[in-house]
Order: C-alpha cells, then sequence, then structure tokens
C-alpha cells in the first residue's frame, strides 16, 4: 500500500465527460414514452434477451454460488485496491506494456491523442468501450483533427446515423432493422442500394464498410473488460471481431480502462467470464474473447499501452453505501429486465450509463448536486428485478434509496420554501411516528368519504397528486378504520386451544 | 503529485472506513468426471448451436477430413508448426494451394486477406460453452493468421477436451496470447437476434479428432 | 399461538377489510390476535422517496410498538411493509447511526412474518378449502408484488394457498412478474413511466377474463385498481386474505363486500 498521505486530495474528485445529464429524467422519459417505434423496438428486443438469459442461466447448477464468488471477489478487488493496480502495472510492464495514469477525462484523452499523433496518423479503429464513450473521446479526437471509427456494428449504427447510444451493450437497441437499413443506404458509402433489412446482410454491408479500415489501421483504441493483476493480462469480450481485427492486426494500441477493472488472478477470470456472457447477450459463451499481456514479439501489437482512468471512481468507492456499484462488469442484465428502461430506452437517462446502473453510477461518479442527475436515482419503482439479474450481485435498489437520500439531504441546507414533497413527508412524519396520531388522522375518514361522491371514487387530485389521478382513481376511504374497529367491535376471542386448556 | 500517487491516495483515503470483506466462497464447479464420449456429445452440440460445422474423426482419417474441408479454397494459411501429416490429401508439401507463416516469414495482412481458408490445431476446448482455446503455439500461429481469411478450420485433439472452464484454465498459459473462440463470428446487434457473420472468419469447421 | 397483528397504515386507514379478514383467518385457526395500538406505519414511504430523517421517528415507533407486546410472531398482509420491517429498519437506523436501534428493529424484524409466509412456513396451511373453509367461485388472477417476490422470496405461497380455496378457478397473469409501477412515491415524481407500467398490467388481466386480480400488498392493489377503475373495466382487485376468509356462510363478494352474515369477524 502507498503511504502518500501527505498533500491528500480532497475528496471527493468527481469525474467529468458524458456523464452530466441536462434535463430532468421525469421530462426526459415524458418525451421518449412519446416514441411508439422506440417502445416497440425496445420490448421486443428486451423481452427477446430477458429469455435468452433466463435459459442460458437455468443449464447452469451453480449459478448463484458464481455470483457468490464474482460479489466477493470484486468487494476484495475494492477493498484492496492500490496493492493490486501496483501488482498490475509491475507485472504488465515487465512484458513491454506502458501504463499511463489519468485522473479524469480530460487527462486521459489528452493522453491517448498525444499517442495516436506519435503514430503520426490522423485515423484510429476503436473496438466498443464505454470508458471511452463515459470520456466523450471521440469528440475530443475529432477536436484534434483525429478521426475514430467505431467498428462495432451498433456503435456504427449510432456513429452514421448521427444518433446517440442507448444501452451499454447493444447501442442500438432502439432502432429496428428497417431503421438500421435506412442508415446504411443514407450513410454508407459505396452501399448496395438493393440492401434489405435483413440482420445478416446489414451486418455483411458493415464487413465491407469497415474491411479497407481494418487492414490499414496504424492504431486500435480499446477498453478492456477485466485485467488480471498477478499477470498484467488485459482481456476484451466481443462477438464481431472487430475487436480481434483492432487488438490484432494494427502497430500500436491504446487501452482505456477504469481503476475498478482488475481482478487478482486467472482464477478469477473463471468466474467472470461464466458470469459475463450469460448475463449480458445470454450466450453460453461469447464468440470472441482476447487476452494480451504486455507486447508478444512477432504477434500483434508491438506498441501497448494502457491508461488507468479514475474520472470519478474515487469517489463512488469513498461512498460506504455506494461503492460496491463498482462491481458492475457492464453486462446490461440491469436494463435488460428493467421495466422503467423498457418503456423509456436508454436516452431518458441522459448519461453514457442508462438503466438501473447507470441510475446509480452516474450520480456516484458526478456527485449528486451534478445539474439535474440527483433525478436519476427516482427513476426506478424499486421493484428489485435488476439486483436479482445482477450476476455480481449489486444491490441497486439499496443504493438507489441511499442516494434518494443524499438527494434530500444536499437540499435541506438551501433556503427555499418546501416542496409539496417536502410537506407530505413531515406531515406523514407526524402521522405515523405514533398509533395516537394516525388514529386522529384516521377519525376524518368520513369526510374522504365525502369527497368521493356517489361512485366511491376520487377522480382528480391537485398538486403532486394529480400525477395519481392522471390515470388512476382512488377509491373513497371507508367510513370507519381498522384501528376504530378493534377498539369497538373486536370482543377478543380466547383460542381454542387456549378454550381447551381452560376447560381442563 | 504524479497523477499514479495521487490517485493511489484517493483510494487509499476513500477506503478509510471500508470493512475488510470476507474470503470468496469458491463451491462453483471446478472439476468433472464427464466421460469422453459424452464430453464429445455435449462439445458438438454447443458448436453446431453456434453454427459451426463439426466433423468427429479417427485419427486416421484427420488428413482426409481436412482436405474435404479445405477442398473449396483455392488457397489456404497453415503455421509453421502444424504437423505436416495432417495436410497429405489436402495439399502434399509443394503444392501451390499450401502458404505457410513462419516467424521471419509471415504473411502480410493484404496477402492473408487474399486467402481463402485457415488450418490450425488448438490447445484447449471447453464443451459446455462449446469454447475453442487457441494460444499462439506453433501448431496455431500468430493470432492474425486465424483472423483475416474468412474460413478456418480447426482441429481439437480430443485430450484437450475439458467440460468446465475452470478446468480449461488451469491448462492454459494465461500470458500467452489467447483468442476464446465460440463460432464463427457473429453479432446480437440488430434486435438483440444473433446472427452468424461479421468480421471474423464466417466459415467455422472444427474437426474433433479421436487418438490425438 | 398469540399472533401480533401488523395492519400497516394503508390497510388500517383504507382498506380496514383485508385486516379484518387476517384476524378473521388467523382466529379461525384457533390463534389469539392482538394488536399493538401504538403501531402505525414501517416508514417505508420515506424511506424509499429520501426522507430518512424524517423515517427515524416511524420506524423507532413501530420498534417500540411492537416491542410493547408480548407475542410469538408479528405478521402483517403485505410483502412490501414486512420486506420494509425486516431489511429496510435496520440499515435507516445504521445510517442514523443508532446501533442500539439497529439491534431492537432486527429483534423485531426476525419476528415479523408476511401473511401467506406465517400460513404456509409456520401454521402449516396448504389447503384453504379444508383448513379455513375457504370458499370463492369466482374466476380470478393473480399479481404477485415485487417485495414480497423478490426481497422475502415468497414464492408461490399466496398463489397455492389461492388455488386451493374451493370454488375458485385461478387464470394465469401474462407477464404476472412484471412491476404494476407503483413503487410508492414513484408513481407521483415519474408518473408518466408509472403509468405505462400499468397499462400493460392491467391489459394483461383484462385478457384473461377473470372478475378480480388478487395480490398481497394492499398498495399494489391500490395501484391497479385505481387503473381498471379509470378504463371502466370490469375487473377489480382484491387482497388474497379477503378471499382465504370468504366462507360458504359468509361470502365475500368480488369486490371485497361481504354479503352474509354479521360484517365482523364472529
Amino acid at each position: 500500500m502507498s503511504n502518500v498521505f501527505m498533500g491528500m486530495p480532497t475528496l471527493p474528485v468527481f469525474g467529468d465527460g458524458n456523464l452530466h445529464i441536462e434535463e430532468p429524467f421525469p421530462a426526459a422519459a415524458h418525451r421518449e414514452l412519446g416514441n411508439t417505434q422506440m417502445r416497440a423496438n425496445l420490448r421486443h428486443a428486451t423481452h427477446t434477451i430477458r429469455d435468452k438469459r433466463l435459459k442460458v442461466v437455468a443449464e447452469l447448477p451453480d449459478w448463484e454460488q458464481l455470483r457468490d464468488a464474482g460479489s466477493a471477489t470484486k468487494n476484495h478487488v475494492m477493498a484492496n485496491l492500490p496493492a493490486l493496480l501496483e501488482e498490475f502495472e509491475t507485472n504488465f510492464t515487465a512484458r513491454g506494456g506502458i501504463i499511463h495514469w489519468a485522473r479524469d477525462a480530460q487527462e486521459a484523452n489528452q493522453i491517448v491523442a498525444d499517442l495516436i499523433r506519435e503514430q503520426d496518423t490522423t485515423e484510429v479503429v476503436k473496438v466498443k468501450s464505454m470508458a471511452t464513450q463515459e470520456i466523450g473521446l471521440n469528440e475530443y479526437l475529432e477536436e484534434q483533427g483525429i478521426s475514430a471509427f467505431e467498428t462495432d456494428l451498433a456503435e456504427l449504427i449510432v456513429q452514421l446515423g448521427h444518433d446517440k447510444p442507448s444501452h451499454i451493450l447493444v447501442p442500438a437497441i432502439h432502432k429496428n432493422r428497417t431503421e438500421v437499413r435506412d442508415i446504411f443506404l443514407a450513410e454508407m458509402p459505396n452501399v448496395d442500394p438493393n440492401l434489405t433489412d435483413e440482420p445478416r446482410l446489414l451486418a455483411m454491408a458493415a464487413r465491407e464498410h469497415l474491411r479497407r479500415k481494418f487492414l490499414s489501421a496504424k492504431v486500435a483504441v480499446s477498453g478492456a473488460n477485466f485485467a488480471l493483476a498477478d499477470s498484467g493480462t488485459l482481456a476484451v469480450v466481443e462477438s464481431e471481431g472487430n475487436g480481434r481485427m483492432c487488438l490484432t492486426l494494427p502497430e500500436t494500441l491504446i487501452t482505456v480502462m477504469g481503476i475498478e477493472k482488475l481482478l487478482p488472478t486467472k482464477d478469477d477470470l473463471e468466474v467472470f467470464m461464466q458470469l459475463l456472457p450469460r448475463s449480458s447477450t445470454g450466450e453460453r459463451m461469447n464468440p470472441y474473447t482476447s487476452l494480451w499481456t504486455g507486447v508478444t514479439e512477432g504477434d500483434g501489437p508491438q506498441n501497448v499501452h494502457l491508461v488507468l482512468l479514475d474520472n470519478g471512481r474515487t469517489a463512488a468507492l469513498a461512498d460506504k453505501y455506494g461503492r460496491t456499484a463498482l462491481n458492475c462488469i457492464r453486462c446490461s442484465a440491469c436494463m435488460n429486465v428493467c421495466p422503467v428502461y423498457e418503456r423509456t430506452g436508454g436516452h431518458a437517462y441522459g448519461s453514457t450509463y442508462p438503466g438501473p446502473i447507470g441510475a446509480i453510477l452516474t450520480p456516484l461518479l458526478t456527485g449528486i448536486k451534478s445539474e439535474e442527475n440527483s433525478t436519476l436515482p427516482y427513476a426506478s419503482s424499486l421493484c428489485g428485478a435488476c439486483y436479482d439479474a445482477c450476476p455480481v450481485k449489486i444491490n441497486i435498489p439499496e443504493i438507489l434509496v441511499h442516494l434518494r437520500g443524499e438527494d434530500v439531504d444536499s437540499k435541506r441546507g438551501e433556503k427555499k420554501l418546501p416542496s409539496q414533497m417536502d410537506l407530505m413527508m413531515k406531515g406523514g412524519a407526524w402521522a405515523f411516528s405514533s398509533g395516537k396520531h394516525l388514529g386522529l388522522l384516521e377519525k376524518g375518514l368520513p369526510l374522504g368519504k365525502l369527497a368521493g361522491g356517489r361512485d366511491k371514487k376520487i377522480k382528480r387530485l391537485p398538486g403532486i397528486a394529480a400525477g395519481w389521478t392522471q390515470s388512476r382513481d382512488i377509491p373513497a376511504p371507508p367510513s370507519q378504520s381498522f384501528r376504530d374497529w378493534w377498539k369497538k367491535d373486536h370482543e377478543p376471542v380466547a383460542p381454542i386451544n387456549e378454550q381447551e386448556k381452560l376447560t381442563k | 503529485m504524479s497523477a499514479k500517487e495521487e490517485i493511489l491516495s484517493r483510494i487509499t483515503s476513500a477506503l478509510r472506513d471500508a470493512p475488510t470483506p470476507g474470503p470468496v466462497p469458491r463451491e462453483y464447479r471446478t472439476v468433472s468426471d464427464m466421460p469422453e464420449a459424452e464430453l464429445i456429445e455435449l462439445l458438438v452440440d454447443r458448436l453446431e448451436d453456434y453454427k459451426a460445422h463439426v466433423d468427429v474423426v479417427e485419427a486416421a482419417d484427420l488428413s482426409a477430413t481436412i482436405a474435404e474441408r479445405l477442398k473449396d479454397a483455392s488457397s489456404f494459411v497453415v503455421p509453421h508448426g502444424i504437423d505436416g501429416t495432417w495436410l497429405a490429401d489436402a495439399a502434399p508439401a509443394g503444392d501451390a494451394r499450401r502458404r505457410i507463416d513462419a516467424p521471419g516469414a509471415v504473411l502480410g495482412v493484404a496477402e492473408l486477406d487474399g486467402t481463402d481458408a485457415v488450418l490450425t490445431s488448438s490447445a484447449v476446448s471447453i464443451a459446455e460453452s462449446g469454447t475453442i482455446v487457441l494460444d499462439g503455439s506453433g501448431d496455431q500461429g500468430r493470432r492474425a493468421i486465424s483472423l483475416v481469411p474468412d474460413h478456418h478450420v480447426c482441429v481439437v485433439p480430443v485430450s484437450s477436451i475439458v467440460r468446465l472452464l475452470p478446468e480449461a484454465m488451469q491448462r492454459m498459459d494465461i500470458t500467452r496470447p489467447l483468442t476464446w473462440i465460440s463460432g464463427p463470428s457473429a453479432t446480437s446487434d440488430i434486435e438483440l437476434e444473433r446472427v452468424e457473420g461479421v468480421h471474423g472468419p464466417r466459415q467455422l469447421d472444427v474437426i474433433i479428432a479421436k487418438g490425438l | 399461538m398469540k399472533i401480533a397483528l401488523f395492519a400497516t397504515c394503508i390497510v388500517d386507514a383504507m382498506y380496514p377489510q383485508t385486516a379484518r379478514a387476517t384476524v378473521k383467518i388467523l382466529e379461525r385457526l384457533g390463534h389469539e390476535v392482538v394488536f399493538p395500538s401504538g403501531q402505525a406505519c414501517c416508514g417505508q414511504m420515506h424511506i424509499n422517496s429520501g426522507y430518512m430523517d424524517e423515517a427515524l421517528p416511524v420506524v423507532t415507533n413501530h420498534v417500540k410498538a411492537f416491542e410493547a407486546e408480548s407475542y410469538d410472531v408479528a405478521v402483517a398482509p403485505s410483502g412490501s411493509c414486512v420486506a420494509s420491517v425486516k431489511h429496510q429498519h435496520p440499515v435507516l437506523a445504521e445510517r442514523c447511526g443508532d446501533s442500539a436501534l439497529k439491534a431492537r428493529a432486527e429483534a423485531v424484524g426476525a419476528k415479523t412474518y408476511e401473511l401467506s409466509q406465517l400460513l404456509v412456513d409456520v401454521l402449516g396451511v396448504t389447503n384453504a378449502a379444508e383448513q379455513l373453509g375457504s370458499h370463492f367461485p369466482h374466476k380470478v388472477t393473480y399479481h404477485p408484488s415485487c417485495h414480497g417476490m423478490r426481497s422475502l422470496k415468497l414464492g408461490d405461497r399466496q398463489l397455492d394457498l389461492l388455488k386451493s380455496v374451493a370454488g375458485i378457478q385461478v387464470a394465469d397473469l401474462p407477464e404476472a412478474d412484471q412491476c404494476c409501477g407503483f413503487g410508492g412515491t414513484f408513481s407521483l415524481k415519474n408518473a408518466d413511466v408509472s403509468s405505462a407500467m400499468l397499462q400493460d398490467k392491467t391489459k394483461n388481466i383484462e385478457s384473461t377474463g377473470a372478475s378480480l386480480c388478487a395480490g398481497g400488498d394492499a398498495s399494489c392493489l391500490m395501484h391497479i385498481g385505481g387503473g381498471l377503475s379509470r378504463t371502466k373495466s370490469d375487473a377489480t382487485t382484491l387482497h388474497f386474505a379477503e378471499i382465504l376468509a370468504s366462507t360458504l356462510d359468509e361470502p365475500v363478494s368480488v369486490t371485497g363486500e361481504i354479503l352474509v352474515g354479521k360484517a365482523g369477524v364472529r
């Protein structure tokens, strides 16, 4: 462990990049809910993947044991991160790799751009990476006159469509096959004008489009799914072979990876390589996984770099109730099962990380006070489907609730008029902190009954409660509470066995 | 303070109140005693599910099967360390279709792109997930040769098949450049339905060789 | 057995018939039911809305109220409130730095059961028709509420009890495991998403042709029932306790009205 307590930075240091949402979640959700085509596409895709995941998970008799091992391993990693990072650096460096450390998005972007310039090129091929999406690398490179070509099919669809990703695994999940065909016809040079919307043909069109790029690229940029500390090994998990192309053919490979991605040894990789593919694409194994340890003479890139990124991860780590969010392996199972995500899509979350994990990870990385990020933890009915699906057992609902508490507490200091919600909660605290108080209030139930009118239904309420009555009635309350009935009308009955005892 | 020092000190500070986590429970399956015939059956099932073509042959028939799988290829690449007897039927020494990739005599990317197929052996295979691992040994070659040609013929010696990933990990040298292959190149990026054939080899033929 | 009833605030104030049915079932089995009078609410609404300071007195009150009474086990006709008592109370106490309260909350939580859990696991009820005289000659469908299903892992306990009622016809609910969209103040803060979820739930209920959707949480049932009512559906919602309480002599209607006999417990 390093002992650099002198000049300790003020914590937490939050992250920057494509993490700050500009529109409150409810407003963005309202807009996205109106997009019926997207909702139909998402419903189809999420239901397809749910069934596939359940089927392949059920095949493994030791799925829960794998989840337990995965969860405990990640907790172990977070608790020992400084030592594991040093160990990784030593091993990766000993095998010819070069490590760079980046405190934030800006620093990481600069490092990558400088490394690209050293190779005298203005073009790079990229394999899908959440970390580079998070730091806005493509936008930064473009400003620097460097073109970054996304090579993952879904990333390509998003890039050609001048769109934004809406899912961490399948960034174009909001587009159906016909929409993809239309984007290719409009944006892909030399595409066959008779291209149909058959997925196989669309995939082949992407192959034609990118082949030249792969064969001539001098520099590739990747992310990494795992890094093994005791050997200095990096791993990329993919399907299409675009990853292999990027990791194998160019002379220079630059990988950007969050500091939380480490695993101690290859014994841990065997756990995660069973958890990840089944949780993400619902496959027994993804088509291709590449592992490399520094430089191998005569095989693959000879200039191998790794940028280790903080960008708010240490801030998340400092949150004792939220830090397990860093255990995430970016499988996307939580969003695939989320009823909120299924209906709003990923764009409503406004961050690189959508869905349930995004609703906790984004505000943990940026701090709850960042712009509208405080609205994200409320984007859940707390149904718990995400926690059940999470391969590393992140208790997402509990962290959502914790972050709501952070949000409410962060606003207590502000000298503003209390919101309707504040007043409701204050009133509720009075009513619900004593049986007497609640009993007193319940004396007013007959008044509510009057409000119900003849059909005994309340159909319109004012203020924040109008949200309820936009699509639901409320029954008029009863004339007598249970408490009141119990006190007045319930004659205590001696239980049968007690009666038996008495007669004996 | 360097970026490294600063990040490490941020982490140390962030963890000040962190509890010491418990030991990692490893109660998942790490060994299996599945008989050879069932291992082969399971691997075949998984590979065919991925739309790979699979032959299961005796060692004596390997050369003829390789020739059959490569019969439509006008050229193919083999790594320098491949067993010469495997090629007795497909392309005996001197055959123009056969291109050898060797350290110091590597084929260029354009040349690989102009080659129809590749023949390699493999290091270890996992039956339960239908995964074949290449580790860059002499009979498997450097990574580019099994990537750029569109048709990969891969020999899996029966002795290299295990049931579980943890069993396979014991046989892997993690520091070699490893490629785990589970079927031909595929994508699930359009409507989350898997379709085969993107950037990697679109045709994967696996020959499971008994007695090897 | 002496059983302490935690009625829950919503049942106490809005659905007293659910608590009365719970009492009826337990007394029919020969147990003594007590009602700790200090009880009010589990505090879930405050906790789930992030108002931890306001939740603390509510949670403290619950713990006190259930410490004040002597009983063998406590029961609530709500998976959600029981999950809060068992899981959220200790976490909240810890967050507020009150380790003594945390231990006390854990003790109360350990003795608290959701109704179907108590009936099946503790009281050994597997056949409602035989053991409770339950009779309900209607076609129903069933929504398993999220917290009961996922936090308490109730499995099919409620559904199996319903299926064992005489005369009942239980229709499978499509996409039953999907949340109805209630989520407490979620239904207010994210009313649009909540409504979209509710719409799918009510459509699925309608598709079964059942006259009502049964469930184990009054809050979800109020939400679903409110949606059905707004769309002028013929279907309603009813707590499974009321269906179990329904007998040939004192039948309960699909809208929860007790049709014959004194509208009391006896």
